[in-house]
Order: C-alpha cells, then structure tokens, then sequence
C-alpha cells in the first residue's frame, strides 16, 4: 500500500457512497434502546420505495445524543431523529421525497450541538466504524502515511509537544514529554499501550471513540509508536465493553489485511503490531502499573513509581501509556498541524475535552467542548439544566475527583482549575446532582467504591478506605460524634498522603470536596445535644 | 476437588487431569486458547475468560488444569482468578440480572432497583437463588451512563429501569 492506493481506497468508497446516507447509531446505548431494528426497518424502508439506487441506511457510531436514543441522522440535510421507533423508521425513508416523518425531530441548533467543537469525534456518528474503506475515504491514515515518509521521529515527538496535548485519562501530563521521555530511553524493545480500562462509573468517552471510531486509536498509537521507537503496542479494554472491543478486533483485522498495521506498513521500514488485552473487572488497573502487571498476565497490583513506565515498563521494557482520548488526539494533530491545535483551548490546556454530561440532567449524552468554556454553559446551556429543580453540585473526576458545588459553575474547564477546586479533571465523567442529593451520601457511595476496589496492596489504602467507609456510616446513621467527623478529616490527609498510588491517593477526594463545599451536610448529621443552659443545639465542630 | 459435582467433575472422577481422554467438550476451547497462546503464562488472564466462557465459572478443577498448561503454579492461578470481579469460582445461575451501581445510575436511583429486585427474588445481590435460576449481580459502572439507570439481563443491556420493569423482565424468566 501507498500513499495513491490509500486514495484511491478512499475515492473508491467516496463513489461507492449513495447521495443521501441515512444513519442510525448502533453504538451501546441506542443499541439498549432498539437502534438495530431500526436500522433493519431503514433499510426495509429504502428497498420498499425502491430508493435504494441513491439512498442507502448505515450504522454507525455515536451521536452524543444518548439519553434520546436511538438517534438517526439523514445527511448531508443534517436532519436528526430522536427517539426513532422502529414502526416510525419507514416514515423517515418517505420524508425524504418531501412531507414529515412520524419521528421526533431533532434540533441541531440547540446548544447541546452547537457549543460542540469536534476533534476526536469529527466522524463519531458518521461512518460504519467496521468499515476500514468509512475511516480511509474521510483521510483516515493519512497521518500515519505524513510521519513516516515526511517526519522523523524527533520531529513528530516535538509537533506533539508543541499542540501542548495533555493526558486525557485525568493526570494532565503533558503528552510530548511523556514521548521524549521513553523516545531517549536506551534499549531495543520499547512498547506502547493504550488504556482503555474506563473504569470511573459516570465516564463511558474512551468507550464510545473506540466503538466509533476504532481507527482513530490505531492510528494514533501507530505514529506513537514510530515516534518512541516501539513496534509492538497493546490496548487494555475493560470487559464491560463488549462491543467495544469487537469493533477493535475488527478495526485491526482491517488494517492489517490493508497494511496499515504489522510489517514495513506503508512499504517502510516501520513495523508495528497492537494486540487487545481484555480486563477483568478491576478498577485499580486503571493505574498504569496496575494495568502493566495484568497484561503480563498477574494480579492488577500497582507498584512504587519511580522508576517510571517511560524507564522501566512492560516486562520491564521502556513503555509509553497514553489514554484512548490521548491517542484520539494524535492523527487529528498531525494531519492539521501544531498550531492549530494550539490555538484551541487556554493558555495551560489545550485543544478539547469529552466529557460524559450524565446524572440529574436533561439532555444525557456526550459533548465535546474546547477547554475553558465554563461548567455552567456545559450544565445550564448544553445540558439543559435540571429537570423539575436546580444544580446543587458537578461531580467531575469520579472517585479520584470531588464535588463542585453550584455557586462555583463559572469556573472554566480546563485541569488546573479544576484541581484548584479540590476536583479533578479525570477522564471526564460528570454527574449533575440536583437538591434532592445528599452529598454525605455521595461520599459514602464514592468511598464503599474505593473500599470494595482496592487492591490491598498498600494498608493506607486497604485499611483507610473501610475506616473512612465505617465513619461515614456512622454519621449516616447519626451515631458520630464531633471526635469522629475530626478522625475522618485526619485519616482523609493521611490515606492521601501514604497511599501507594492513585487510587488511594485520590480515594479521600470525595469526602474532602464534600465537606469543604457541603460541610454543614455533614454536621447537620451530629446527634443533637442540650447544653448546660437547656438548649437545644448542634455540637460545635472544630474546623 | 470430588465434592464438586459438576460435568466436568464427574467425568474426571479417579483421575487427577480433569480432562484425561478428552471426553469433555468443554475443555476444547480452553486447550485451543492455551494452544493459540503458545502456553505463555502472561496469556493467563486470557485463558481464564476462555475457560469462564466455556465452563460458565472457575471451577477448582478447570484451575488446577490451567495451571499445568501454562506451567503456573496454582496458587498464582488462583490468585489472579480471586483479584478479578469478573471471575467467579461459583457457579451461577441460568439466568443473570446486573444491576449497573454507577454514578449516574445511583443518582437515578438504581440502588431502589437493586432493592427491589433484592426483596423479589429474596437474595442480595451477588447471590444465586436456590433454585440456580437468577443470579442478581451489581456492576460499578457499564458505561451506558446517558440512559440510566441500567440494567443488563443475560447480556442485553436495559436502559431507564425502574423498579417496576426491572421487576416485570425478572418475573417472565421466573415463569419460563
């Protein structure tokens, strides 16, 4: 395969394409909602009224829409269907020759849509993710093809170190330096891993990119690999994916049939191969670490960093770990240059974020916005608020993150305001909770989570979280006394402080966010007493 | 090991490799995926979802199997099926009902589901009725956030459960 091959893949699937494309979702969340039959009913439709020389119905990824699913757009009009019942799909077929569909229309003006600016999941929605020629005709590995005949390995390393791309799994490490940092290290056999394993509940992004648009990740971790100097690349998917992961099975069949993966790819010298490894429902091998020890086949126990993956990784090899979101970014990166990347975003975090906009709000689903637009045009604008009440707090970050409470919904989005918030970033799930939530209870949640998914290596960890678990039920029950609401906040800093990685370091982060924000939530569960003087009152709470 | 009376168990009564003759089918796969693995013990994970698949849970006997093809020691073996949730040493029922306990499904209220379905079949969730029919499992999140609160029966995922039709699906396999 060549650089004209490529094209001409791509021209080919560009002519084979009918002029109006109808397309369904089939991704999880509209598949759980029937999209699949609808999109047999779209079909049947088009055979019906014999349109089938000129229309054609597709599945495809996700819309983003998920809380109406299942979703259908008919493109290039842009019309959107929500909420498609299958006995509605054949009306939408005979709306296209003029009248109305029997289907709820949608409103892309909205600015659920409009606020959205589109990097990683430019094509999510658009193309048969198990369709190689979908992604090829859209300048689908093209990147791929730039860096290895016009780019050396130094200079791909440095384009991505100047688009200013951070972390996307929640950490914010700058993603070129990670690149430097296993690109000097010493030594043949060097690795690349995706990590896929999504384990924050509230967060389904990296699942949705890899059921939408698999190639992209195969693509960015390909150039990642030419870039460090790896020619063997893993991508860890957790289990609850199902259908993520046959997608990716697929996406890499494909390419490798095509060579754009395995041996001299593109006819170079470059060789790059990616196994999936499949989770088994472990939360802590999120952790890079952790995630290491269970694709060499043990238990998912996180070890002491230094020394780093970037030194000493898989089989102890130099290894490069980047989230799914990460390598989303690659591809994009290098087809539109560095700058342009740049140019979107703040000053400290550039280019866009996806995030899960879920919990007690009404438009449920997936946004892609650039950094620095504000947490209330998300909820407010995007999400459309609550329904039937007000926001009381955003949870971002999910067990690691913590509680931003509503008066704070200006606050831009970007990794460093958020930290300064006693939140995180993380991998991007965020949980409206509205006035009927108590947040004492959402610790307790957070933390039974933490208790139950520690792997018990570390005793900070192991021991911490069931005490911190035991004292919050005890003032759910109103049995605490002002002595142990003090021995939480103690034990918070010290599980923080002494824990062996971040699922322990973070674990407090629900409690502690809580309790600066909601703090009178907390003392309001102190049994009442009566003080000397016969008054009833609430036991003083040292600060 | 003789305690656990299974298919697999039972056909390898009086011997110590379960599968001596090959005259249980369900090993086939788990030898074809330790064979496709070429024995490597780092494919251990791998051969463990194999061998769930095939036999429905980790019993002792398909473990100790394992652990010869991939020359591990067991208790490595064992340890890495007990540190993984999706592995279970305990057979389950006909029928599985998961209960998504995510963020988003818990503040739609899908603990009032896990509740419901609690009080229905009378067992807690990670149990099996004695009947070996329903297991009622809870899952900490399935990643189908922007339709909860969700519910996965034998595989399929539900969207916006309530009680009531989380109830009413349970009821049909009750009957069937």
């Amino acid at each position: 395969m060549d650089l004209t091959e490529l094209i001409a893949v791509g021209s080919a699937e560009r002519e084979r394409q009918k002029s109006v494309r109808v397309h369904c979702c089939t991704s999880t969340g509209c598949r759980a909602a029937n999209s699949q039959e609808v999109l047999q009913q779209l079909q049947a439709g088009i055979t019906a009224k014999g349109m089938g020389d000129r229309v054609e119905a597709v599945g495809v990824g996700c819309m983003g829409f998920c809380g109406r699913g299942p979703l259908v757009q008919v493109e290039p009009a842009g019309i959107l269907y929500e909420e498609v019942k299958p006995d509605e799909a054949p009306s939408i077929i005979t709306a296209l020759e003029g009248g109305k569909a029997k289907a709820l229309q949608g409103d892309i003006q909205h600015p659920f849509f409009a606020h959205q600016v589109k990097i990683v999941r430019e094509y999510s929605g658009k193309i048969d993710p198990e369709r190689i020629e979908e992604y090829i005709a859209v300048g689908g590995y093209q990147s791929l093809h730039k860096v290895l005949y016009e780019m050396t390995p130094a200079e791909v390393v440095t384009e991505i170190t100047r688009s200013g791309l951070r972390g996307r799994g929640g950490g914010g490490y700058p993603t070129g330096l990670k690149w430097a940092t296993v690109a000097k290290m010493p030594g043949e056999q060097k690795y690349v891993i995706c990590n896929g394993d999504e384990g924050d509940p509230g967060a389904f992004m990296d699942r949705s990119v890899l059921e939408s648009d698999p190639h992209l990740v195969l693509e960015g971790m390909a150039i990642a690999g030419y870039a460090i100097g790896a020619n063997h690349g893993f991508i860890y998917v957790r289990a609850e994916y199902p259908l993520a992961i046959q997608r990716l099975q697929k996406a890499i069949q494909q390419a490798k049939k095509y060579g754009l993966l395995g041996s001299q790819i593109f006819d170079s010298h470059f060789d790059f191969k990616i196994e999936i490894r499949i989770g088994a429902g472990a939360f802590v091998c999120g952790e890079e670490t952790a995630l290491i020890a269970s694709i060499e086949g043990g238990r998912g126990n996180p070890r002491p960093r230094p020394p780093y993956p970037a030194q000493s990784g898989l089989w102890h090899c130099p290894t490069l770990i980047n989230n799914v979101e990460t390598f989303a970014n690659i591809a994009p990166i290098v087809r539109e240059g560095a700058d342009w990347y740049a140019s979107i975003g703040t000053e400290k975090s550039k280019g866009t974020k996806i995030f899960a906009l879920t919990g007690k709000i009404r438009n449920n689903g997936l946004i892609e916005v650039p950094m620095g637009i504000s947490l209330r045009q998300i909820v407010e604008e995007m999400g459309g608020g609550v329904p039937d009440g007000q926001v009381k707090a955003v949870q971002t970050g999910g067990p690691s993150g913590g509680c931003i409470p509503a008066d704070l919904l200006d606050t831009p989005v970007d990794y460093d305001s958020l930290t300064a918030l006693g939140s995180m970033m993380g991998s991007g799930g965020m949980v409206v909770m509205d006035e009927s939530t108590n947040m004492v209870e959402v610790a307790h949640f957070y933390m039974e989570f933490c208790r139950g998914e520690s792997c018990g290596k570390c005793i900070p960890c192991r021991a911490g979280t069931v005490q911190l678990y035991g004292l919050l039920t005890k003032l759910l029950h109103k049995q605490a006394t002002p002595a142990d609401l003090d021995k939480l906040k103690e034990l918070c800093a010290m599980v923080k402080e002494t824990s062996l990685c971040g699922l322990g370091m973070s674990a407090p982060n629900p409690v502690l966010s809580t309790l600066r924000y909601f703090g009178e939530e907390y003392e309001a569960l102190l049994p009442s007493i009566t003080d000397l003087n016969g008054r009833v009152g609430r036991v003083p709470v040292s600060q | 090991m003789a305690s656990i009376q299974t298919e697999g168990a039972k056909t390898a009564k009086g011997s110590d490799r379960p599968n001596v003759g090959g005259t249980d089918r369900r090993f086939k796969p788990l030898d074809l995926a330790m064979k496709r693995q070429q024995y490597r013990p780092e494919a251990l994970i791998e051969v463990l979802h194999k061998a769930q698949e095939s036999f429905g849970y980790l019993e002792e006997e398909v473990l100790v199997y394992i652990a010869r093809g991939l020359k591990l020691p067991l208790s490595r073996v064992y340890g890495v099926a007990t540190f993984y949730h999706l592995f279970s040493l305990k057979p389950s029922g006909a029928h599985t009902c998961v209960v998504c306990l995510g963020t988003a499904c818990y503040v739609k209220g899908s603990n009032k589901v896990a509740e419901g379905l609690e009080q229905e079949l009378g067992i807690k969730v990670g149990e099996t009725t004695p009947d070996g029919k329903i297991s009622l499992m809870a899952a900490r999140c399935v990643g189908a956030c922007g339709i909860a609160p969700v519910v996965v029966f034998d595989g399929a995922v539900a969207g916006k459960q309530e009680p009531e039709n989380a109830l009413a699906r349970i009821k049909e396999w009750e009957l069937g």
